[in-house]
């Protein structure tokens, strides 16, 4: 009873949070700002649905791959981010109005001769 | 139905929620790095969508499924992100 309690707590808190970096994605202002939402939410609520599984089953070779997805998921998120935003920022995408950088950065990065082109 | 049931059925419904306004985004996206982080954000999503699925039917064979769409999911945005940056490159070696 207290692990079937445990396990729709998990899974209601996981599909909240999948549902949060889904609304974050279509509202929020501009890619960097939304990236932050579909990284760490997205991740948790994965994570968070993945460790309802492990709760549910309880035995050792479904809570192995379970936590083999999720660790796999918190090692890839942010290297998969890093490379979007990398590219993103350098091939200049529209930035919201608040969206502040180090004075100097995006005028250095626009103006790049072509031999220092990205490999 | 035990309430466990309807936890994962409403589990369900907020993940496809997440799926679908993800998908408007995919589609306006005003730019390609936006439609690249909304494909990204719904692989992450079904991979919860497939722990849902091996709580539904109690079959621990979709974890498998989950393990394999993350590990594809990744690859696919390392390689979007490349093509991103590259694409940007080359275009300005052309105008050059």
């Amino acid at each position: 009873m207290m692990i079937e309690l445990l396990v729709a707590f998990l899974v209601v808190g996981g599909g909240f949070f999948c549902f949060a970096a889904g609304l974050g994605v279509l509202r929020l202002p501009d890619l960097l700002v939304r990236m932050h939402a579909s990284t760490k939410a997205g991740t948790l609520g994965s994570g968070l649905i993945l460790t309802a599984v492990a709760f549910a089953f309880l035995e050792g070779t479904v809570t192995a791959r379970a936590v083999a997805a999720i660790v796999f998921l918190l090692l890839t998120a942010p290297v998969a981010a890093h490379l979007i935003g990398r590219a993103a920022f350098r091939t200049g995408v529209p930035m919201d109005a608040k969206t502040r950088c180090e004075p100097g950065v995006a005028e250095a990065l626009h103006h790049r001769q072509p031999d220092e082109a990205p490999r | 139905m035990t309430f466990l049931d309807y936890a994962v059925l409403l589990g369900f419904a907020l993940v496809i929620l997440g799926v679908a306004l993800a998908s408007i985004r995919l589609i306006k996206g005003p730019t390609l790095a936006d439609r690249i982080v909304a494909l990204d954000m719904m692989t992450v999503q079904l991979v919860a969508f497939a722990g849902l699925s091996a709580l539904q039917s109690r079959n621990a064979a979709f974890l498998d499924v989950a393990v394999v769409l993350a590990l594809v999911g990744f690859l696919a945005t390392v390689c979007l992100a490349r093509y991103l940056e590259r694409r940007n490159a080359i275009n300005r070696e052309d105008r050059e």
